[in-house]
């Protein structure tokens, strides 16, 4: 299982990530938004930043997840390499809490390749996937860079 | 399969894609065409689908595959039974271009060019994590949102002159701040008078040819002259305005059941508080990308004024290409207020449209059309075909032909810059791999697509621009 795939778009970033659990999906899926812009091992742990999100559907969790990611890497000046997050259920919808790790931006050190406006929905979607006999999460993401 | 209407004007018919209410128009050479990806054709078809849009779901030849719209989309909309969507927009709100003329010779500036493209690199805040230059208080942030470069004259940016060669004076009315939410304003705040990165660039050039005396004349352009050019926008108060009112247009559209082929295209029924509100917010960060923009060209001038003291540097025009406007078109002989999107297009007004300035109003409005990064860049005069055609629209640059991963695959940012610098252009930027990204060679050749809109009467050639230092994020 490869947990994150970079696939072809002319014009921006397409990627796709999987996960045993929806936990691992949504913790590939913020590595996936970050290794768009730098080169995640390049950015230390050196600072935690909680996240808390409640969302109507699935897949509104995952956008907002994401672009909360965006948010706190742009207002925090900060780079994120490690993601931890609980997802529930709750009534109709969903629940996040999470947290995001990492350091604040050093431009001597920190590599941008590119920068991410946004998180899209075109194209967005969560679904399964059968690898080796396993069902796993499975989620395509297209960024506005 | 796309039908032919004339040697620039393809259809995509009613039927390429389940529910298109109008056929789709792609206005492109054929050669053009064959770069185009299945993909765009297909998001062409999608707009097609949405409640109350005019004629046709329209593209530009720089068209490329987008999200949502396609980039170089363009579409109008019904205040009756039609929609705003964001996906007809983008996340980079009034993303935009704007050129500076000066009374300098290219021969008189040479010497000077690298401590210029240094000081522009330096003083103009580019690239990832950029902190701006400015501290505005909560207050001065409203007013960029409501008045946007209205307000950055009075806080000292530039001279009034400059609103009235900009696109809606530089300040779109019925911007609604109350619609920006907390976080849009934090990312907002910071990033007044900052560049971004990706494609944006703020460029010295020298115009390279003239194709249109009179036009060239009027718009102030002569052989020789040295122009610079600034592209950006609404930056991360923009990127967080779109995203936020995506989510409530997606709830709208259920509670209005509209049926979507891409979740992108959200969107409301015009007349909708959701509509109104999404509206509002996105006149907000069009005023902020235009105050942007005028913040940029004042610290421009600061530069050139410190090798040239009495160097003037005035504005040719200020377009958007990321915007909803409501407009006046004629339809089936009558006039009508619409809600024309354009997605990586720009407005390119035919002579005597009451929203020109007095000064090109005879001619038509400037049309600038920047190319990538060492590549040219155009000058044209919107046309009657573009009244006729495209709601008052052209293409908007070059148009991505490789995308960035196999960008930086094929092209190393140092070979890229040693081969500008060959070519006699003084590049900075943040990142060498960002120079690999918007390698001159990824784009579409940009003469190409603006001989389309020149054959097609939509747009004039007035001049070329060739690039000489460029400033990147």
């Amino acid at each position: 299982m490869e947990p994150v795939e970079y696939l072809e778009h002319t014009a921006d970033v397409k990627f796709r990530v999987r996960g045993r659990s929806l936990e691992e999906l949504f913790e590939s899926a913020g590595l996936a938004l970050i290794g768009a812009m730098i080169d995640p091992s390049t950015v230390r742990v050196e600072e935690s930043w909680p996240v808390e999100i409640e969302a109507e559907s699935l897949e509104a969790l995952l956008y907002e997840w994401l672009s909360e990611i965006l948010y706190l890497f742009e207002v925090e000046l900060a780079a994120f390499s490690e993601f931890e997050v609980a997802l529930e259920r709750r009534g109709d919808g969903w629940s996040l809490s999470g947290r995001v790790g990492g350091e604040r931006i050093d431009r001597e050190r920190h590599l941008f390749e590119t920068e991410v406006k946004a998180v899209t929905l075109h194209q967005f979607e969560i679904g399964r996937e059968e690898v080796g006999g396993e069902e796993i999460w499975t989620a395509q993401v297209v960024l506005d860079v | 399969m796309l039908n032919r209407i004339d040697d620039y004007i393809f259809e995509v018919p009613i039927g390429h894609q389940k529910g298109m209410r109008v056929p789709g128009r792609i206005f492109i050479s054929e050669r053009l065409l064959e770069q185009v990806e299945s993909g765009t054709l297909d998001q062409v078809a999608n707009v097609a689908t949405l409640p109350g849009i005019v004629n046709y779901s329209m593209a530009m030849p720089d068209a490329h595959l987008g999200y949502g719209f396609p980039i170089g989309g363009v579409a109008a909309f019904r205040e009756d039974g039609g929609v705003i969507s964001p996906g007809g927009v983008g996340f980079d709100i009034n993303c935009g271009v704007r050129m500076l003329r000066t009374d300098l010779l290219a021969e008189d500036v040479a010497p000077m060019m690298t401590n210029l493209v240094e000081d522009l690199f330096h003083d103009v805040p580019s690239g990832v994590g950029a902190k701006g230059r400015l501290r505005v208080s909560e207050h001065e942030l409203d007013e960029a949102f409501t008045r946007g470069a209205a307000w950055a004259v009075e806080a000292g940016f530039g001279v009034p002159e400059d609103l009235e060669h900009c696109e809606e004076g530089g300040r779109m009315e019925g911007a609604r701040p109350d619609q920006v939410s907390l976080k849009a304003r934090k990312r907002g705040r910071p990033q007044l008078g900052t560049l971004g990165s990706g494609n944006h660039f703020l460029e010295i050039q020298r115009v390279d040819e003239i194709f249109d005396d009179d036009l060239a004349r009027r718009f102030g352009l002569f052989r020789g002259q040295i122009t610079v050019m600034i592209h950006c926008g609404s930056r991360g108060a923009g990127h967080q305005i779109c995203t936020d009112h995506l989510q409530v247009l997606s709830r709208a559209v259920k509670k209005y059941g509209i049926e979507l082929p891409d979740k992108q295209l959200a969107c409301a029924p015009l007349g909708t508080p959701e509509a109104e509100n999404y509206f509002g917010a996105m006149a907000a960060a069009a005023n902020y990308a235009w105050a942007n923009r005028q913040i940029i060209s004042a610290w421009t001038r600061e530069v050139f004024e410190r090798y040239f003291p009495d160097a003037r540097l005035d504005l040719v025009y200020d377009v958007a290409h990321n915007v909803a406007k409501v407009e006046e078109h004629e339809v089936d002989g009558s006039r009508e207020r619409l809600y024309v999107h354009r997605k990586g297009a720009t407005r390119a007004f035919g002579p005597g449209r009451p929203e020109i300035p007095m000064a090109y109003r005879e001619a038509g409005q400037p049309v600038i059309i920047p190319g990538s990064m060492g590549t040219p860049s155009y000058v044209l005069c919107g046309s009657a075909g573009a009244m006729r055609l495209t709601f008052g629209s052209a293409c908007h640059g070059a148009g991505r032909i490789m995308s960035r991963t196999q960008a930086k695959k094929t092209y190393a940012g140092a070979e890229v810059k040693e081969v500008l610098t060959r070519r006699g252009i003084k590049v900075m930027a943040t990142h060498p791999k960002m120079l690999a990204e918007e390698a001159p060679e990824v784009y579409k050749p940009s003469f190409e697509v603006v001989d389309v809109v020149h054959h097609l009467d939509i747009a004039r050639k007035v001049a070329k621009v060739v690039p000489l230092g460029v400033s990147k994020g």
